[in-house]
């Protein structure tokens, strides 16, 4: 062992690496693997968009057909459900992030009177059945002669998300070097600029899982949103009770919309690095 | 970390400001607690509100006149995609409507609008279409809703069939009229059921072990239990609900029964996971595969209906009332049942299909007069005379009856 | 962290947050605890008794039900972390510059809705269909064999519907490893797996409980699965809490069983952060 850290590799020959170039290989392939059991049920809800059905019942395959794509805005209730849906967990993700985030940072990074409350009412907060977090919102909003509407439903749906965001944050930001800030504080940076270029590229990760967590929690609540939406629909409200007398084919389009945007988001992601790689 | 001055601490302003926001805070809190505390100290009853006099319908109805505009909550799939129903309303009324297709199921709307209808808050709409049975039975023991008057409501006593007139679940149709109907019965699929099934008794046959889907639900469930040993669940007795819940349990023991469904059993039928099935006739109609049967057992099957009701807070009631008149016309509620496909109230509708069919060409023809000539659209004379209403419960017995009905399901 | 600022600093980063959940879910919540000691129906209304007995009546009743949700809660938090961690180490490691992307692949089936999802599930997995109908004419499987409508398609379901809950903290904790300590360990002649189990093992273990949380809480007391999925033998908590309130507006019984429910898995979480010593990793932010 060599006594001074910091100075740079000696011109040692290389030690044998025990490690097997095979193993990121069979990791690879198995992380494939679990995405394609991920997808499996999307690509038949895909297929399934296609389908020329004839009965209201859309499960029998009965060949091929674009119909649904061109009559995509014809159920209007739907399309009106997919777009709330849509906004409250563009909103949700923005509210439940920042405010989850910091929580996650306090959580994480701090020792503090009082920890062990907030720490509860996190943990509370995942563990309360939905059923008991909708009904008791109700309770509240009737009490208080709040109309429900959009608002309630965001305001729910930041609620339920925020302690997921903070636990996400939280599990990054807990064990950071907090000599790194000071070294930034001591540099002459002030409290937000090190928060912005120290705090928030080393808890990124996190925050962005984080985010991503909160809209797919967003997307498709049930429950909770059903307590507090009043008149207004949501996309998974509409598709539970379509269930009753049969899911149309447009339901499926509109899944593999959303799908097909996400994937171009991902493929854009990756040829947009592609290039700031080449052009580095 | 380092100890702190508490004088220190009260001549920063940083720590003053978190004070007082801490404060408000505070004072948010108990304001909202002491608002929740009020309501939390009981909440009121409100039974036996289900009776109503002609005095008070007209105490209700007094001075609401309509204002020309009605919101209308509704299950997807019971209006045309281009809600030409309501156009043709609007084109001959002038009343706009606002329709949302926001109901799931009846004991979720009701979890949902039970605290502000028993609050007398408006729930935001003025007319709603919920199943007969349990909830239905509250809110009109509740008092949530307006009761109706029909006098101006005649097309329903011209028009409707007796079969939907006067039910047991609301005497005269006092707060209540269908929209749809449907029939509970067994459904079987021909290509793994080899015998005819024409008896409840086939539900409980070992030989179909593993094979036999039945209704989670515990009324439905129930009455095919009744069925089953011979009693009319009409009525029924709570001597007969336990011992048709010992039968239902010996079913369920013996390994008869694969799985008791909310919804979606049909496309098990379909895929064959069930062989026979407790089913709605509705579903087995949309299916459309022919290798799926309907059937109204020979002991009796049930008829069930989703009516239109009008929660007593609605701002519009009139308009709403005007509505219900106008869908029972013949020709406009041929025009809905040509797209819903299910149980119409209204028999004489089937004239106006068969027309439509003579109109019609190609594909279109051939499905009108296959819904002009179903048996699961227009039941005959002999199923619905084999059709029993479900028991109404009383508040006293309803408890009752979920404790001996509901364990079932649930595995115990 | 010296000084007063420091001080406040953790306070002011969770005041919003706090207000909010404050607001919408502490209050609230306050509301239902005092519903679960009333006693009454919603004929005769509800009135506060302080019955007590609610609760010991409720777990009395459907306790044979909580154990099972614990049960099924365990096995698909187990089957989680089992599928999880491999994928997120390999992500962290060797996702390269795409690892957002692969998370983002992941979580993406979970942007569509719950009841296609479901409804394709039972569609591939039909007693005769694509999976399972070849398999039994091969003979490989007897011709009653079943998937759907049992205790293991209820827990394949919970696994499948909260996996993300379980790969992404994981992949968070994972990812802050300096990948020099691993080959620092291998150095030091650890084998791989020595060097696995002693070093990046307990470098990650807050992102396994902070899992651990996301996956087995919700798990626990979700009903979706087992309504769906399950058959007669299979009924968990959370389908009880709802046929309680929905179904037979028992709303003090629903309310009872939640809170039990709630408490039952917050001792969990605190027990198993102490049988762990994860609480020190957690703290160990504040040395």
């Amino acid at each position: 062992m060599t006594t001074t850290v910091t100075s740079p590799a000696p011109a040692a020959p290389p030690r044998p690496r025990r490690r097997n170039p095979l193993r990121g290989r069979g990791l690879q392939a198995y992380t494939i693997l679990l995405v394609a059991w991920l997808v499996l049920p999307v690509a038949v809800m895909i297929l399934f968009g296609f389908n020329d059905t004839h009965s209201k019942q859309n499960f029998q395959w009965e060949g091929f057909t674009l119909k649904w794509y061109a009559r995509l805005f014809e159920k209007k209730d739907l399309t009106t459900a997919l777009v709330n849906s849509l906004t409250i967990a563009l909103l949700t993700t923005v509210f439940a992030t920042v405010l989850g985030t910091l929580v996650g940072l306090a959580l994480g990074r701090y020792r503090f009177r009082g920890q062990g409350v907030a720490n509860l009412v996190m943990f509370a907060a995942i563990s309360c059945p939905e059923l008991v977090m909708g009904a008791s919102l109700l309770s509240m909003f009737v009490a208080l002669e709040t109309p429900r509407g959009y608002l309630t439903i965001l305001a729910a749906h930041v609620m339920f998300s925020v302690s997921f965001v903070a636990i996400t944050v939280r599990a990054r930001a807990v064990g950071l070097d907090p000599r790194i800030e000071e070294a930034a504080k001591d540099l002459g940076a002030g409290p937000l600029t090190t928060f912005r270029l120290v705090t928030l590229p080393m808890i990124m990760p996190g925050v962005v899982s984080g985010a991503m967590l909160a809209f797919a929690l967003s997307v498709d609540d049930f429950i909770i949103t059903n307590f507090t939406s009043g008149a207004t629909q949501t996309f998974p409200l509409w598709v539970w009770s379509s269930t009753r007398t049969g899911t149309p084919p447009q339901v499926n389009v509109m899944g593999t919309l959303i799908f097909a945007v996400g994937v171009l988001l991902a493929v854009v992601n990756i040829a947009a690095s592609r290039r700031r790689a080449r052009n580095t | 970390m380092s100890e702190l001055n508490r004088r220190d601490l009260r001549d920063d302003p940083a720590f003053a400001r978190g004070m007082t926001s801490r404060r408000s805070a505070l004072k948010l809190f108990g304001a909202s607690a002491a608002a929740l505390a009020l309501s939390a100290c009981s909440i009121p009853g409100q039974g036996g509100r289900g009776k109503i006099t002609q005095a008070q319908i007209d105490a209700f109805w007094k001075g609401r006149t309509g204002k020309g505009a009605l919101k209308w909550a509704n299950w997807p799939g019971y209006m045309e995609d281009d809600r030409a129903t309501i156009k043709a309303f609007t084109k001959q009324t002038g009343i706009q409507i606002e329709y949302k297709e926001v109901i799931q199921e009846a004991a979720d709307w009701f979890g949902k609008v039970q605290a502000p209808l028993a609050a007398g808050q408006s729930i935001d709409f003025d007319l709603m279409v919920v199943t007969n049975g349990i909830q239905s039975t509250k809110m009109i023991e509740l008092g949530y809703l307006a009761p109706l008057d029909h006098r101006r409501l005649p097309n329903f006593a011209k028009y409707a069939s007796p079969k939907f007139k006067n039910p047991s679940y609301d005497p005269g149709n006092a707060f209540t009229v269908p929209y749809v109907s449907g029939v509970t019965g067994i459904a079987y699929n021909t290509k793994y059921v080899k015998d005819e099934i024409n008896s409840i008794a086939q539900l409980f046959d070992p030989r179909y072990r593993g094979k036999v889907g039945m209704m989670g639900d515990s009324q439905e469930l129930g009455n095919f239990g009744m069925f089953a040993i011979g009693v009319d669940p009409e009525k029924s007795t709570p001597r007969d609900w336990e011992n048709a819940a010992r039968k239902l349990r010996e079913q369920r023991d013996q390994k008869i029964v694969r799985k008791y469904y909310e919804q979606n059993y049909i496309d098990a039928v379909a895929k064959g996971d069930v062989w026979l099935t407790m089913a709605w006739s509705g579903d087995v109609y949309s299916l459309a595969n022919d290798d799926v049967k309907f059937v109204v057992p020979r002991e009796g099957g049930t008829i069930w209906s989703d009516l239109m009701m009008i929660p007593k807070p609605a701002a519009n009631p009139a308009d709403a009332l005007t509505l219900m008149n106008w869908l029972y016309e013949p020709r406009n509620n041929a025009t809905l049942t040509e797209f819903i496909n299910y149980i119409t109230p209204v028999p004489e509708t089937q004239r106006f299909v068969r027309e439509d069919a003579a109109k019609a060409t190609g594909e279109d023809r051939a499905d009108l007069q296959r819904l002009a000539d179903s048996p699961l659209v227009y039941p005959t004379e002999a199923d619905l005379s084999r059709l029993r209403n479900y028991r109404v419960l009383t508040q006293q017995e309803e408890p009752q009856y979920q404790k001996i009905f509901t364990p079932i399901a649930q595995g115990s | 962290m010296t000084g007063l600022k420091g001080r406040l600093t953790p306070y002011l980063l969770i005041l919003p947050g706090g207000l909010w959940l404050t607001a919408f879910f502490a209050i609230p919540l306050i509301f239902m605890a005092s519903v679960s000691l009333m006693t009454g129906n919603l004929i005769d209304g509800f009135t506060q008794t302080w019955h007590w007995q609610n609760y010991t009546d409720a777990i009395g009743t459907y306790g044979d039900k909580i154990v099972r949700s614990l049960w099924y809660g365990l096995l698909a938090t187990a089957a989680c972390i089992a599928l999880a961690y491999p994928a997120a180490y390999w992500i962290a490691f060797k996702g390269g510059r795409h690892k957002s992307t692969w998370l983002f692949l992941l979580l993406l089936p979970f942007f569509v809705s719950f009841v296609l999802r479901t409804i394709s599930w039972k569609l591939v997995l039909t007693d005769n269909g694509p999976v399972l109908g070849p398999l039994k004419s091969w003979g490989l499987l007897p011709d009653g064999f079943h998937v759907l409508d049992s205790g293991f398609a209820v827990v394949s379901g919970l696994t499948y519907n909260f996996l993300p809950f379980m790969i992404l903290p994981i992949y968070v904790a994972l990812e802050r490893i300096d990948y020099r300590v691993i080959e620092a360990a291998y150095d030091l002649y650890a084998g791989r797996f020595e060097a696995f189990r002693r070093v990046v093992l307990p470098l990650s273990l807050p992102g396994v409980f902070a899992g651990v949380i996301m996956t087995f809480v919700p798990v626990t007391s979700d009903y979706v699965n087992a309504s769906v999925l399950g058959g007669p033998g299979n009924t968990m908590i959370g389908n009880v809490i709802q046929s309680e309130y929905f179904t037979q507006s028992n709303y003090h019984t629903a309310s009872a069983l939640s809170f039990a429910l709630m408490a039952l898995l917050l001792a969990g979480i605190f027990a198993y952060a102490r049988a762990l010593g994860t609480k020190d990793v957690l703290e160990a932010a504040a040395r």
